[in-house]
């Protein structure tokens, strides 16, 4: 959690000062649900995430470096630069990727418990996505599908009360999203997404299920987004009270310091100590980023395809000739 | 506008968004018919083009919608054709692919599947274009495909009065119009007729600049760099044409500036395969092939999603130097 934290306010900062390049979406104030789920699995389990995923990519195992080194647009980033922030992807590390069509995580995730089941495979997916998106069709044609199949996979709502600058009475006629499960016939379970210790108990039980071939569960997690919908959101939609209030008394990170010290878990400089490691990672990250090679301008026409069809470097060499057009 | 259509009327100068929220509101003030809904809308909308609009018209004609685009389209066609006049913002175009079946099987079908029982007069705005490092999911232009729908109109103006004249015409006609604006050039600014009564029809192209050898047709972002890339070259003189309309095309005016200058380049930035370019090229061919004088040019992107790096949607992102290039392959 501390290394999201921190790792997202060098976003933060790097961003306004125009080195990264794009949209960024924080996800501070929610890093509970990420390294709480993330957490309860297993490496070769696969997620899929939102516009909102730094917090995800981390919590599953992606390298703080090339992170940032994506969101710089830069070669040694997961995708080599050519997805930024809103598309990170590791397959490797499990991370299927970050989705910023809102709703698109989850048939994703849905596929992955197909491959899975057919597979008959020790792993399964977890789809991460938003409240607001619960509102999108394909959010409920990939449940129920995974529902009627029983496949293996678990759904985090990360219900943070707002879509951009929509709160959830705008978009939702009822409370809580959890309850939509009864309607696919799975469980649903509501978390405090500030509390990272019950996500992480809530999704290994998801996933136990899943495993064990009953089928999925819908988590949804309650929590809140500290930060803007996205960087240079000026929040009209809520005031500044609110945010503070969050800040002060549900802070997942100084909640769970204060359990630690209460249990005598957590001793002398120890938390100092993991905050100055962090410190370093992230310093190293954006020295990393920054001193990393752009990619190359003509890899754009890479990865369309695994077998390249010539059209596409037809139109390019024909737009780059400089000359008339012979006879 | 051409210099003729601005010639004997009253201007004033706006920019894109401007003229685009202007001629909104005359409608909603004119029809209180016109019912504006989609995500965020009460607050402006993606790019604040209906800022205002919410607390001037209220929830009865300015509605947030949830992140739920084939409802918002879908309920769209039902409410068109059970008497109001939905305009519907989608956001970034890219989300189309969510409602693409509300776009094309109900929008476009609907009033030729019941014989002519009920009209569509629905507008759906979706806002297109590379250049803010955006990403695959959020810089397409998706036109070409929407334009090839049976059924479907679709315009995507390049200057403010284009914007703003298009946008009075959309909400008034009894078909589904789908209006494409250009993410980019929100800020470009251009004198606007202050008439009321002023609108441009759709299917209506206008000559932006006038000129003897080579006829650009140019769209949204690309009609700037048209205009520049002709300034830049001296030597030749270029006449460029923004279509603003996509469908139905205004191919009597292109097919006429062809006539005259027998060169012709294209440049849009949809991907070059198989959409606009392919349909003015043929149109050209239909309607002025014994006047031409050396192969078409194409401008578009090579048929890539448009990639995060900055050095690469640069390098698949066409620019004045691309039709720079263009004009003089035609020479
Ligand atoms: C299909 C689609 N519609 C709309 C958007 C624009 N959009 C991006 S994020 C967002 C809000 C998502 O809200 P939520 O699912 O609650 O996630 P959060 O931002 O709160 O993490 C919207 C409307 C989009 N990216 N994709
Ligand atoms: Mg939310």
């Amino acid at each position: 959690m501390l290394l999201i934290r921190e790792f997202e306010n060098r976003v933060r900062d790097r961003f306004a000062d125009d080195e990264i390049p794009g949209f960024v979406h924080l996800s501070q104030g929610q890093e509970a649900v990420a390294v709480g789920a993330c957490g309860a699995l297993a490496e070769a389990d696969y997620v899929t995430s939102t516009h909102r995923a730094h917090g995800h990519s981390l919590a599953k195992g992606l390298d703080p470096e090339q992170l940032l080194a994506e969101l710089y647009g830069k070669e040694p980033g997961q995708s080599n630069g050519r997805g930024g922030s809103m598309h990170v992807a590791d397959l490797e590390e499990g991370m299927l990727g970050a989705q910023p069509i809102v709703g698109a995580s989850v048939p994703l995730g849905t596929g992955a418990g197909i491959t899975a089941q057919v597979t008959g495979a020790d792993w399964c997916g977890l789809a991460f996505c938003g409240d607001g998106s619960v509102a999108a069709g394909q959010v409920h044609e990939a449940i129920n599908l995974a529902a009627t199949w029983t496949l293996p996979v678990v759904y985090v709502i990360e219900n943070n009360g707002y879509s951009e600058g929509m709160t959830h009475d705008e978009q939702h006629n009822i409370d809580d999203l959890a309850a939509m499960a009864a309607s696919y016939g799975i469980p649903g379970e509501i978390v405090d997404g500030q509390d990272v210790e019950a996500v992480h108990e809530t999704v290994s039980a998801a996933r136990e299920r899943a495993l064990s071939g009953e089928g999925p569960t819908l988590v949804e997690a309650k929590t809140y987004r500290y930060r803007g919908h996205f960087e240079g959101d000026e929040e009209p939609y809520r005031s500044e009270a609110e945010v503070d209030e969050w800040m002060a008394e549900r802070d997942p990170i100084e909640n769970y310091v204060e359990v630690l010290a209460e249990r005598e878990e957590l001793e002398g400089d120890e938390l100092t100590e993991m905050r100055a490691d962090v410190e370093a990672v992230v310093d190293a990250a954006v020295r990393f980023a920054r001193d990393a090679d752009e990619p190359a301008p003509e890899a754009a026409y890479d990865d369309i395809f695994v077998d390249p069809a010539p059209d596409v470097q037809r139109h390019r060499n024909r737009m780059k000739k400089d000359g008339g057009v012979s006879r | 506008m051409s210099a003729e259509e601005l010639a004997d009327r009253q201007t004033e100068t706006r920019t894109v968004r401007d003229a685009l929220r202007d001629g909104i509101r005359e409608e909603m003030l004119a029809d209180d018919r016109v019912f504006v809904m989609g995500q965020d809308e009460e607050d402006g909308g993606s790019f604040e083009v209906t800022a205002g609009l919410h607390d001037e018209f209220g929830f009865d004609r300015v509605r947030n919608t949830p992140i739920s685009e084939a409802a918002q389209v879908g309920a769209g066609v039902g409410a068109a054709a059970t008497g109001i006049r939905p305009l519907v913002n989608l956001s970034f175009s890219d989300f189309i692919g969510v409602c693409f079946d509300q776009v094309m099987n109900q929008a476009g079908k609907l009033r030729y599947m019941f014989g002519g029982a009920s009209n569509v007069p629905l507008t759906i705005r979706a806002i297109e274009g590379a250049g803010l490092n955006a990403a695959a999911q959020h810089s397409g232009t998706v036109h070409s495909l929407v334009a090839h729908l049976p059924g479907i109109k679709a315009v995507a103006p390049g200057t403010p009065a284009a914007a703003k004249g298009l946008m009075k015409s959309a909400i008034r006609s009894e078909d589904p119009v789908v209006f494409f604006e250009n993410k980019t050039i929100y800020e470009r600014r251009g004198p606007v007729p202050t008439d009321e009564a002023f609108t441009v029809p759709l299917g209506e192209a206008t000559v932006e600049r006038a000129g003897d050898d080579v006829t650009i047709v140019a769209t949204q972002r690309l009609l700037g760099e048209a205009i520049a890339a002709a300034s830049d070259v001296d030597d030749v003189s270029v006449e460029v044409l923004d279509p603003r309309s996509l469908y139905p095309l205004d191919t009597e005016a292109i097919a006429d500036s062809v006539k005259k200058t027998g060169r012709l380049v294209v440049a849009d930035e949809s991907p070059l395969s198989y959409g606009f370019h392919a349909e003015i090229v043929t149109r050209v061919l239909e309607d002025a092939f014994w006047s031409l004088d050396a192969p078409v040019q194409r401008v578009g992107v090579p048929d890539t999603p448009i990639p995060f790096a900055p050095s690469q949607e640069d390098e698949v992102v066409p620019d004045a130097d691309d039709v720079r290039r263009a004009i003089r392959r035609t020479i």
